[in-house]
């Protein structure tokens, strides 16, 4: 039975990073994880990515990104999943190395949006995440789905925008400690709720920022002999794709399909969790990402917001890298952030706040409208 | 826009029109050569209700490439009298007087306009019942 | 013109858009707030389509309001035409579009009728040719503008946005109003007009008043009633083109009807000259509200030039009819005034970088 550990680890900072194309942006991150792993070669590497076709006119990227590390022949592949292209290529990495194909292998996450320079074309490239046919074609945004199941959230569970605005205060806190994360400055509650209205209820500061950022993790079949890290379990699940097609429009239904997953391979439950890096992309996926995790009812996942649990010294630290609102959010590398986060974090070299001993993480990557959604579970030794 | 992607939804577009199976009953809004639930291609089209009320709405202000200088508008998750529900803007109505549970009808409009010399889009929008 | 077997109003359904500028707002940015206009056309404000709107959609909604007053499928519509003289696509019908939207489609003739205002009674004139010869069981007529003046000129007053649909028949039993004769009056006049590169229309000012407007509606109407044997105390109604509020008075009365007779069907004041829409219009306000047997006199009048006459004897099935659908008045009176600004907006009037 083959176990997958994460043997190295490698990231940029989240910014604009306009010197940089989107194959350079995940070389350069691929770079600092195979010398992180202290190995020069790989027998494959997976490249999660959204925008690269629609933003930077590049699709065959994978070979691109492993030809501009000079890994040539090296097997590659680009895997998307909107959002979530990062934990799909992780998945897609665990599983080449748990089938016992490949030893060693590559993943990294990688986004360059800054080249789509107006606001009406980045919103444009986001909501291909929609449908094409039967969404976008009315003029949604991809924050204007999350807006309705934030609208509708606050209407049946009667949550005020003050409840929400708690969640963006702590990911900018928790951010302020992270030197690879795009936003480090504290907000208050007054600049949350005078922020102006992007697809209202949702708010600009509901929002996670636009930024360039490569993420990279070494998965091996090899248990290393200090402090292993396994990835124990990978949960993987899809919705009905449409938003107006599910019956219960509050409930992330892959996201808690993908949990269950996950927490079955890993032989864990919500409790034993210590940590968790969720994807809030919108204050609202925050929240119900919690839910989803088990972590509270369905309704009652403001409650964790409002009872400080959330926080680093909480019952559920969450987002301690400041999360997809303040750590950022370059949508293909997002996941590949996440776990590279846990990662460090188990390993007693965190990025972002330090926790005690930390046993159990578990990172949640949602593709679309959660309609393609991932659960990663890592153990520390 | 292309136009033969535009086209091939006009049913839809235009009549409000879904799929139903004669195998197995499954009715979907969607146009659809196979029934999602049976997989029979046994289908035929059908109207759904042109009348409904507001399940949820965002009102925009930062609209995608395409929907620009009409902001604020207002999208619809509107649930139509016979429980479906479908996606479309709400129009000749304050922002502030949209409500979850407002009642609304079909309504034919310009969606979009691609550019100088492209297609114009047609397709349904909602409007509150008076 | 008379039919060679009889030809009837089956169904008729109207549309105005929402939005309404006002004359004293025109004024305010263009005449120094001196708002003389408002007096000499006899206008208050007019219909502005929103900038979703435009003739294909406010066809649409007038055809499906006929529908509804028609009761029967609109499969069994065998051609449907459409007059305008503000086409979104200077080439591709819109009628197609109304055909697919009302669910005539495929086994339909259909075309895009342009006369300048009286391109929706050519429409009607059309399917009353059809219908009538049997090669068609129902035809649709439609007349649908949003019309468009140069800015601050005196057209800007009056060009709206409105339309109206119509379907005729043949079975006696489903008449709402009986067509009994028609009459057409055509000259080269060139009192209107609109070179193909240029965003608004050109008129000839007075010149659009005896020698076009006046002359074509009074030899219309007069050819009409002397075919008929009629003389104008015999109508209920009088019906005619409005490109203002003076005009369809003034002409009414040349030709020896009362006011009485033509105000009922006067909406121009309030919503403005919808062009092809604008006589249809002002029909289908009699039709709300008349009463089996009366008689109307209907005549409309296009630029370039040219009026069709038409002697309509409201029938029985009108009554059951009439609440079918939205009244013209429940359009009239359901608005929201707009300033200039959003105005230009609404009309794509202002330039942007072409993308």
């Amino acid at each position: 039975m083959v176990s997958v550990y994460i043997t190295g680890v490698g990231m940029t900072k989240i910014d604009k990073h306009w010197d940089m194309t989107v194959s350079e942006l995940a070389s350069e991150a691929l770079r600092i994880a195979l010398n992180d792993a202290e190995i020069e070669n790989v027998d494959a590497v997976f490249v999660g990515n959204m925008l690269s076709g629609i933003v930077n006119s590049q699709e065959n990227l994978a070979s691109l990104v492993v030809s501009y590390a000079g890994l040539y022949g090296t097997p590659a592949f680009k895997v998307e999943a909107a959002c979530a292209s990062g934990a799909a290529a992780i998945a897609s990495a665990f599983i080449s190395v748990k089938s016992g194909m490949f030893k060693n292998v590559a993943v990294v996450g990688v986004e360059k949006m800054s080249d789509e320079t107006s606001v009406e074309g980045i919103t444009k490239a986001l909501a291909t995440a929609t449908d094409s046919e039967y969404e976008f074609y009315h003029g949604v945004s991809f924050t204007a789905l999350n807006a309705l199941i934030m609208q509708r959230y606050s209407y049946e569970f009667n949550v005020k925008p003050e409840d929400y605005g708690l969640w963006s205060i702590q990911m900018h806190k928790n951010a302020t400690m992270n030197p690879y994360a795009q936003l480090r400055f504290e907000i208050t509650m007054e600049k949350y709720l005078s922020s102006q209205w992007i697809s209202k209820p949702i708010r600009f500061m509901d929002c996670s920022p636009v930024g360039d950022g490569a993420a990279a993790l070494i998965l091996s079949s090899k248990k290393p002999e200090n402090r292993p890290i396994e990835i124990a379990g990978i949960g993987m699940a899809t919705d009905k794709f449409q938003s107006f097609l599910r019956e219960d429009l509050l409930t992330l239904a892959a996201a808690k399909m993908a949990a269950k997953r996950a927490y079955d391979m890993a032989n864990i439950r919500p409790e034993d969790i210590d940590m968790v890096e969720v994807h809030d992309a919108f204050t609202i996926m925050g929240v119900l990402s919690l839910e989803a995790l088990g972590l509270a009812e369905k309704g009652k996942g403001i409650e964790l917001l409002k009872n400080g649990d959330i926080k680093p010294d909480g019952t559920i630290p969450t987002n301690l890298s400041g999360g997809l609102k303040a750590r950022g959010h370059p949508v293909g590398a997002t996941g590949v952030y996440q776990v590279a986060e846990l990662a460090l974090q188990l390993r007693g070299t965190p990025v972002g706040v330090k926790l005690d001993n930390p046993n159990i993480g578990v990172a949640l990557n949602l593709g679309g409208l959660a309609s393609n959604c991932y659960v990663t579970v890592l153990k520390g030794g | 826009m292309s136009a033969p992607k535009y086209w091939r939804i006009i049913p839809h577009y235009y009549r409000l029109e879904g799929t139903i199976c004669k195998n197995c009953g499954y009715k979907t809004p969607l146009i659809r050569k196979r029934c999602p639930n049976c997989g029979s291609d046994d289908v035929e089209r059908f109207r759904l209700p042109r009348e409904g009320e507001v399940y949820s709405y965002t009102v925009i202000y930062s609209p995608p490439e395409g929907f620009e200088r009409h902001n604020p508008y207002i999208i619809g998750l509107i649930k139509l009298k016979d429980g479906t529900k479908i996606l479309g803007q709400i129009v000749d109505v304050d922002p502030e007087e949209v409500r979850i549970g407002l009642r609304v009808r079909m309504t034919f409009r310009r969606i979009a306009v691609d550019g100088k010399s492209g297609i114009i889009q047609y397709g349904y929008k909602f409007k509150p019942v008076k | 013109m008379r039919p060679s077997k009889p030809v009837g109003i089956v169904g008729w359904g109207v549309y105005i858009p929402r939005y309404r500028l006002k004359a004293e707002e025109i004024a305010r940015v263009w005449n120094g707030g001196m708002n003389n206009m408002a007096k000499a056309l006899r206008i208050e404000m007019k219909s502005v389509p929103s900038y979703d709107e435009d003739m294909i959609t406010i066809a649409v909604e007038a055809a499906t309001n006929a529908i509804k007053r028609f009761k029967l499928s609109p499969n069994r519509i065998g051609c449907i035409f459409v007059g305008s003289e503000s086409k979104p696509y200077a080439v591709k019908p819109g009628s197609t579009i109304v055909a697919e939207a009302v669910g005539a489609t495929p086994q339909v003739l259909a075309a895009d009728y342009e006369f300048a205002c009286k391109a929706g009674t050519e429409a009607l004139q059309t399917t009353i040719g059809l219908v009538s010869s049997g090669m068609v069981e129902y035809g649709m007529a439609i007349g649908s503008d949003t019309a468009q003046g140069e800015p601050g000129d005196d057209l800007d007053y009056t060009a709206s946005a409105g339309g109206a649909a119509y379907i005729v028949g043949s079975n006696k039993s489903e008449f709402a109003a009986e067509i009994v004769e028609t009459y057409s009056y055509v000259t080269d006049t060139i009192d209107f007009w609109r070179r193909a590169e240029q965003p608004y229309p050109s008129h000839g000012r007075t010149f659009t008043k005896d020698p076009a407007y006046m002359r074509h509606i009074i030899e219309a109407s007069k050819g009409l009633m002397e075919a008929m044997g009629t003389r104008p105390e015999d109508y209920d109604y009088a019906v005619f083109h409005q490109p203002n509020g003076k005009f369809p008075v003034k002409v009414a009365c040349k030709l020896g009807f009362s006011i009485a007779q033509v105000k009922e069907s006067i909406v121009v004041d309030r919503i403005g000259n919808t062009y092809s829409g604008s006589a249809l219009l002002g029909l289908a306000r009699i039709l709300d509200i008349a009463k089996p047997g009366d008689r109307i006199l209907f005549c409309s009048f296009g630029s370039g030039a040219g009026s069709d006459a038409i002697h309509i004897e409201v029938k029985d099935g009108i009554e059951e009819k009439k609440n079918l659908a939205p009244k013209v008045d429940d359009y009239i009176d359901d608005f929201v005034a707009v300033d200039y600004t959003t105005y230009l907006k609404y009309r794509g009037m202002i330039r942007f970088n072409e993308r």
